[in-house]
């Protein structure tokens, strides 16, 4: 009898035999026939890393991605048939990998790209409106609750991650240089775009993820902090979502 | 038994690619109604719900489940049931079909449609899992048959007779896909005629069709590959004629899902499908 166990165990690693009890129509071994299900698991799971990760199958090319993706693939099937989801250890997966270790800001980049993902699917929320905040006391605002969208991500890098990916993706892009950068992902509608962060903005907007007033959050991001450019930002990029007074 | 009442029109359709949207929105003819997979639809926003939305306000939709693992050893995903359950209460489609394969084993799910022997015991099996998901979403399913590159020595019983005797079992109705048959018939050595003169055609509610691609076995026998990635072929199109004139009038899907190509491309594959209905229609 050939259990599903068995089928499974073989179709992962082309080492095992093919299992007993398979078949063609005579009554002979399956032989390659068994071939056509490896190869439908190992090329759509490929496929599907490969669409959920196009910067770094463009990094790292062709070749380098196909054996970064069957190494993982084998390792980590997906957890659930939300083929969405898929590939959300990619990035730390990443830095195992004796070859790549030397691109430092490799894991970096693929966070990001799971970052837009999960934003592309997050759930809708109103963009917030900026009249909202006018007129409002400073003791009103420093005690309010700024809300962030469920599209909002944040993401903070040693490496020039948000340049890494833009150079890579956008045709035109300038050529990174090596400095730390902060990028806030988020969707005014359906298309999550990506903004550098100014000094400060990552930790005042950590603070509001925390779900910090907007004086602590201020606090946080230290005194040097200028709020006019993270708040444009979070305006612009429809990270709000709405504000809570207390 | 299963009822055809509020179920897909006997019209073409197309499996719904999302570079497709607008296309479909200005210029549909002749599709009448689009098929979604339901895993992509599961996400908590964003654009794929909103076309979904905007899509259903003008068309009947058929949800079509690629990952539940109907045919698993393993008990069904609660979490998954819990996810159908959730899409077809607020999308109300007009169909929703599944596979008669397994894709989840010890909770990896393998991004492919498996094959399973066909026995009393996972008939039992099948019609239990069947049973619980029209349960979940409180409405009868149709059950595709699949696309199959080898057989199982333990098998007792045909294909038609196990798909006749789970719809028996269970109440559900079927998805006929002539490709898989074509292909799994080519493939195992059997004549699709002869399929289609055994299988239970009054229980169909729709029919797919799609496009394979050829290659061959150990010993040099054709083995084909239902990749979904061109036209129907040939023999196929005969193979939905003759299942045509037999059940009359169905609800047609034309299923592309490589190398999607450009919507007038499709638009046509479902202009051959209406011809087809055109002939059993007259």
């Amino acid at each position: 009898m050939t259990t599903q166990t068995d089928f499974r165990t073989a179709l992962l690693d082309a080492s095992y035999p093919v299992p007993a009890g398979l078949v063609d129509g005579r009554g002979q071994a399956a032989g390659r026939r068994y071939d056509v299900y490896r190869n439908n698991v190992a090329v759509s799971l490929q496929d599907a890393l490969e669409t959920a990760f196009p910067a770094i199958a463009s990094l790292l090319g062709p070749d380098n991605f196909a054996m970064a993706a069957g190494l993982y693939l084998r390792q980590h099937q997906p957890g659930s048939p939300l083929m969405m989801h898929y590939g959300a250890s990619f990035p730390a997966f990443l830095t195992t990998l004796e070859p790549l270790k030397s691109i430092g800001y490799l894991a970096d980049v693929a966070h990001l790209e799971v970052a837009v993902r999960q934003s592309y699917h997050a759930a809708d929320a109103p963009v917030f409106d900026p009249a909202r905040l006018q007129g409002l006391d400073e003791d009103a605002l420093m005690s309010a609750h700024l809300i962030l969208a469920p599209s909002a991500r944040l993401l903070r890098s040693p490496w020039p991650v948000l340049s890494v990916y833009s150079f890579t993706m956008v045709p035109g892009s300038p050529k990174p240089s090596a400095i730390a950068e902060d990028v806030l992902i988020a969707r005014a509608e359906y298309d999550p775009t990506q903004h550098l962060l100014p000094q400060g903005g990552a930790d005042f907007i950590a603070a509001l993820q925390q779900n910090q007033p907007f004086g602590a959050a201020l606090n946080a991001a230290g005194d040097s902090f200028d709020l006019g450019p993270t708040l444009s930002v979070l305006l612009q990029s429809g990270a709000l979502t709405d504000i809570v007074l207390t | 038994m299963f009822d055809q009442t509020n179920a897909l029109p006997p019209l073409p359709g197309v499996g719904y690619k999302p570079q497709h949207f607008s296309d479909i929105l200005e210029n549909p003819a002749p599709v009448g109604w689009l098929e979604v997979h339901a895993e992509n639809y599961m996400g908590d926003g964003g654009r794929p719900l909103a076309q979904l939305r905007a899509l259903s306000e003008r068309f009947p939709i058929s949800v079509h489940g690629v990952g539940l693992s109907i045919g698993g050893e393993d008990r069904l995903d609660p979490d998954h049931l819990a996810r159908l359950k959730h899409l077809v209460s607020w999308l109300n489609p007009a169909s929703f079909s599944e596979h008669l394969a397994w894709s989840t084993h010890d909770s990896h799910f393998l991004n492919d449609l498996l094959p399973l022997p066909y026995t009393k015991e996972t008939l039992t099996r099948v019609a239990d899992h069947i049973d619980q998901l029209q349960n979940a979403i409180g409405r009868p399913m149709l059950l595709e048959n699949p696309s199959s590159y080898l057989a199982f020595e333990q098998s007792t019983m045909s294909e038609t007779d196990f798909l006749r005797d789970v719809a028996r079992l269970s109440g559900c109705g079927l998805l006929l896909d002539v490709n898989n048959v074509f292909v799994s018939a080519t493939n195992l050595g059997y004549s699709p005629q002869g399929y289609i003169e055994d299988y239970p055609l009054d229980l169909v509610g729709e029919i797919h069709l799609g496009g394979h691609d050829e290659d061959h076995d150990d010993h040099g026998a054709p083995l084909l590959i239902d990749s979904h990635g061109r036209e129907v072929a040939d023999p196929v199109w005969a193979l939905l004629d003759l299942t045509l004139e037999k059940s009359g009038p169905k609800p047609l899907l034309i299923e592309w899902d490589t190398d999607v190509p450009d919507w007038p491309v499709l638009a046509a594959e479902a202009g051959r499908a209406a011809s087809a209905l055109a002939q059993v229609s007259a």
